[in-house]
């Protein structure tokens, strides 16, 4: 690992101007991401701000919105009673991934922000333009099976791997922010992640020193019926192959709206408003929701050894639905 | 210099910033019960209580550790008599190397403290909350056993 400094702050604003002043500072938060790959020698910052303790780690709940704040844990969200009634695909999200003890440590903001489980971008010494720019992308045509069928470029095939991020894709999510500069920014989680195109390397709109504050949730109808559903390579902790976060609202069997979005098999969060645009005024049942899942695989491309994911996204999907629209309301 | 509170004994080190929590309690502190086993986060060996909290100390570094309370598997039992999780571990036979058992038995005690009813918890509940520790000894039944002697 590569020598750093540490800082320790308490100031929001302080924590946002010290990174931004430091081309090489990037901020800690639960640091299960960043010190693993620091010890890879994949990310070797210069000085690491440390954000743990920083006043945001409360979840705040009342009629409109849930405000979650960047350093409330995973352990914390995924717990939490009345955001399980009110959004139940963020828990199951949350408790569909990592173990017990990486949840205890690790914070939601950095789990929108983890970075891909790509081997390639992983081994610190392949071909990888996420982390040397231009120097190409060992996983196209190379040992593809855990890459992306969505959303990839000539770039880059990485998978976008936050099950939480998948969950939020779907419920209309706000990214707060303080930037290094004293202003402060509203995103909406849809434009959050950006494609890979011709510069793989930038995951996400974030300036360099931005630093996330908070996630809100606004109150939906329909979250209430949510649901994730994944499959891995083991049952438990272990990251998705395929996964799906599915709401609906269904009025005497007929789907009146619906809300999809994929996981595991995508470059970044990815919401399927065809695929859910196909569900509106059709019967809650099986041939519906088959056909919603051939539209939202429409546009997936197979590497070498990755085809095997479309088939599997698309059984994720409908397995998603059919349960959700099983369940007692 | 950092001060970390491990098993209600405060310590001063003077410790780079690199020095994970883990090489920090076994190299500099003498506390080698906690084990080192793939340094990545991904085998649980090394899970330590950090304010109650089950944790891997293998990703924490001890910098950031400051102002908080660390609980080894040397700070289970009260003296010599053992923690109700580790003779549950010896009176279920629970463990063939041991490699794995300082951190199962951390993991374990932290997990019921997690669960709001322990008598709702059924065994794949139990297999599900201790995932994130391995076992290559493939001395599961027994972990399994042991948990559902201390669970009440």
């Amino acid at each position: 690992m590569r020598p750093f400094a540490y800082v320790d702050e308490r100031d929001v604003a302080g924590a946002a101007a010290a990174v931004h002043a430091a081309p090489g500072a990037m901020f800690l938060a639960g640091g299960t991401t960043l010190v693993d790959l620091m010890r890879q020698g994949v990310l070797a910052p210069d000085l690491l701000v440390d954000v743990h303790r920083l006043p945001l780690g409360d979840i705040e709940l009342d009629d409109r919105r849930a405000r979650i704040g960047a350093c409330v844990r995973n352990a914390q969200l995924a717990e939490h009673p009345e955001l399980r009634a009110r959004w139940p695909v963020v828990g199951e999200a949350l408790l569909s991934g990592m173990s017990p003890q990486l949840r205890n440590m690790s914070t939601v903001a950095g789990n929108i922000l983890q970075r891909t489980r790509c081997s390639y971008y992983r081994d610190g010494h392949s071909p990888c333009n996420k982390r040397v720019p231009g120097s190409g992308c060992a996983a196209i045509g190379g040992h593809d099976r855990d890459h992306a069928i969505l959303g990839a470029g000539p770039r880059c095939i990485a998978v976008f791997p936050s099950d939480l991020a998948t969950a939020l894709a779907i419920l209309d999510a706000i990214v707060y922010t303080r930037r290094g500069d004293g202003g402060a920014r509203r995103l909406p989680f849809d434009g959050f992640h950006l494609a890979p195109g011709d510069t793989p390397e930038r995951e996400t709109i974030l300036d360099h020193g931005e630093l996330v504050t908070h996630l809100e949730l606004p109150t939906l109808a329909i979250a209430r019926c949510s649901h994730y559903f994944k499959v891995g390579d083991r049952s438990s902790y272990s990251f998705a192959l395929a996964s799906a976060a599915v709401a609906l609202d269904l009025e005497r069997g007929i789907v009146r709206d619906a809300r999809i979005a994929l996981g595991g098999v995508a470059t970044r969060p990815w919401r399927c408003p065809d695929a859910e645009q196909a569900l509106r005024g059709k019967p809650a049942e099986l041939s519906s929701f088959r056909a919603a899942a051939d539209v939202a695989l429409a546009g997936a491309v197979a590497g070498r050894h990755n085809g095997f994911k479309i088939d599997l996204a698309r059984h994720v999907l409908v397995r998603a639905l059919t349960e959700l629209a099983a369940r007692p309301r | 210099m950092v001060l970390l509170s491990v098993n209600g004994a405060r310590h001063e080190l003077d410790l780079d910033p690199r020095t994970s929590l883990l090489d920090a309690l076994r190299e500099r502190l003498g506390l080698t019960g906690t084990k080192k086993g793939c340094d990545h986060g991904q085998c649980g060996a090394c899970t330590v209580h950090v304010d109650g909290r089950r944790v891997l100390s293998c990703l924490a570094l001890a910098v950031a550790q400051q102002g908080h309370e660390v609980t080894t598997i040397e700070g289970l039992a009260a003296g010599e008599r053992l923690h109700p999780m580790q003779r549950a571990f010896v009176e279920c036979d629970a463990l063939q190397c041991g490699f794995c058992t300082p951190g199962q038995i951390m993991s374990a005690v932290a997990m019921l403290v997690e669960v709001d009813d322990r008598r709702r918890l059924t065994d794949a509940g139990i297999r599900e909350r201790m995932s994130g520790n391995l076992c290559r000894c493939g001395a599961y039944p027994n972990i399994l056993a042991a948990i559902r002697r201390v669970r009440p």
